[in-house]
């Protein structure tokens, strides 16, 4: 089983049954049987189906969302050419209408995406312990692609976009505006310019037996400084309540180490820890985008609203990092 | 107790319905249900602990506030965008420092203890 249900999301039996029926003229196969919906990202509906005795995950964009599929198919064949273990691209449905709305195909891969049964499982010792070799190689394997072969990414520069967000939100925090100032003030000069996941974390990573069997959720993929994959990692908020740095589960010495066995390049922890102040302000900024999620009326949600209240707990990881660095 | 209301007071009213959630709701409900009920409760703790100690909080941090010539956070926040802080930091810095720890007290103080 790979991420929990949402069947509460499936308004009517007729809909998946026309969605089967769909999927099986995309494939060619004789029987879809087992489409169930499965929980998504912001921008992504996923579906788990078997087709013709194998299982599969559909991955669609939701209805209203600006951009498309853009260039994920593209990037996912990429990284398992140069041997990141992601999910078998099966069907590349980004210019495709048969399923309305742009889509993709992948075999789906077993294993567990919950960052507390990751952390806690005796299913998953092994894997925890390999945890931070699978991520320091599948980070360097991603980052040695040359960036000519891959077309439609996006240079992003993540100080830019995240105060555009803040300054949308309209929320104002003390603690945010000092970080900023910081970052500017402390920027590294970036040496290498590279394919970026953007969101390489426990949730977003399938775990095996053995450790990281396959990286997912490529929306967020764009051109950048390689570190910023790193510091993400790190970011308390992907502990999970873990004490260990990275994800809960491994030190910065053996992600590092790992990194450079397999990229052959030296990691520099000042730029890690920049990304890693960076992805902390941004996580507090996604936490005061949530709660406006509630207060708009988008989505009535108590939990979306309490989520308002954790954005202190960033303000108070951000002083904890950068005690002593100011 | 905030005049002219009778007791129980606003407190002890959410600390009663979080009770009941605790004691009644939450073994009758499906796992689903039990994790919004936490987040429910926790919410009704947070208001209990704002009722409790957020008068003082509000008065300290009047005191930050005009020790740094600003009307209120939204004015504060911009003049540190704007550089207007620059050569204060340092104490900007504590005072802000001094706001979260506040925030923290009221949202979620056993992350203090972390």
């Amino acid at each position: 089983m790979v991420r929990t249900w949402q069947s509460r999301d499936v308004k009517t039996t007729a809909l998946v049954d026309a969605l089967a029926s769909d999927l099986s003229g995309v494939l060619g196969a004789r029987e879809v049987s087992n489409l169930r919906r499965l929980t998504g990202g912001a921008s992504r509906e996923t579906w788990r189906f078997d087709a013709d005795g194998s299982a599969f995950v559909l991955q669609r964009v939701r209805p209203g969302t600006v951009g498309g599929l853009k260039q994920e198919p593209s990037v996912l064949l990429m990284a398992a050419q140069h041997g990141v273990p992601v999910p078998e691209l099966v069907f590349d449905g980004s210019a495709s209408t048969a399923l309305t709305e742009p889509f993709m195909i992948v075999r789906a891969v077993e294993g567990e995406t919950i960052a507390r049964k990751i952390q806690r499982d005796d299913a998953f010792g092994l894997a925890r312990q390999n945890f931070c070799r699978d991520a320091g190689a599948a980070l360097a394997k991603l980052h040695s692609i040359d960036i000519a072969e891959v077309s439609g990414l996006e240079n992003e520069d993540q100080v830019v976009r995240y105060r555009d967000v803040l300054d949308f939100l309209n929320q104002p925090h003390p603690t945010f505006e000092l970080v900023f100032h910081w970052l500017r003030a402390h920027a590294p000069v970036s040496q290498r310019h590279t394919i970026v996941h953007g969101d390489f974390r426990l949730g977003n990573l399938m775990i095996g037996p053995e450790g990281i069997a396959a990286v997912l959720d490529w929306e967020l993929a764009h051109l950048g400084d390689p570190m910023e994959d790193l510091g993400w990692l790190c970011v308390k908020a992907w502990r999970f309540g873990g004490a260990a740095p990275v994800a809960g589960l491994g030190s910065y010495d053996d992600l590092f180490a790992s990194y450079e066995q397999h990229s052959g390049i030296a990691v520099d922890a000042d730029a890690v820890r920049w990304w890693q102040v960076l992805g902390t302000l941004k996580w507090g900024i996604i936490c005061i985008s949530q709660a406006s999620t509630h207060l708009s009326g988008v989505m009535r949600s108590h939990e979306l609203a309490a989520i308002g209240r954790r954005v202190c707990e960033n303000e108070y990881d951000l002083f904890q990092l950068l005690e002593g660095e100011w | 107790m905030a005049l002219p209301h009778d007791v129980p007071t606003s407190a002890q009213l959410l600390e009663a319905v979080r009770q009941w959630l605790e004691r009644d709701v939450m073994p009758a409900v499906d796992a689903r249900l039990q994790f919004h009920g936490r987040v429910a409760m926790n919410l009704l703790a947070m208001v209990e602990r704002e009722i409790e100690i957020g008068p003082d909080q509000a008065v300290e941090h009047s005191q930050r506030l005009s020790t740094l010539g600003c009307a209120d956070d939204s004015e504060l926040a911009q003049r540190i965008k704007n550089g207007e802080m620059d050569d204060r930091l340092d104490e900007v810095r504590a005072l802000v420092y001094a706001s979260v720890i506040d925030k923290l007290q009221v949202a979620n103080p056993k992350y203090l203890e972390k």
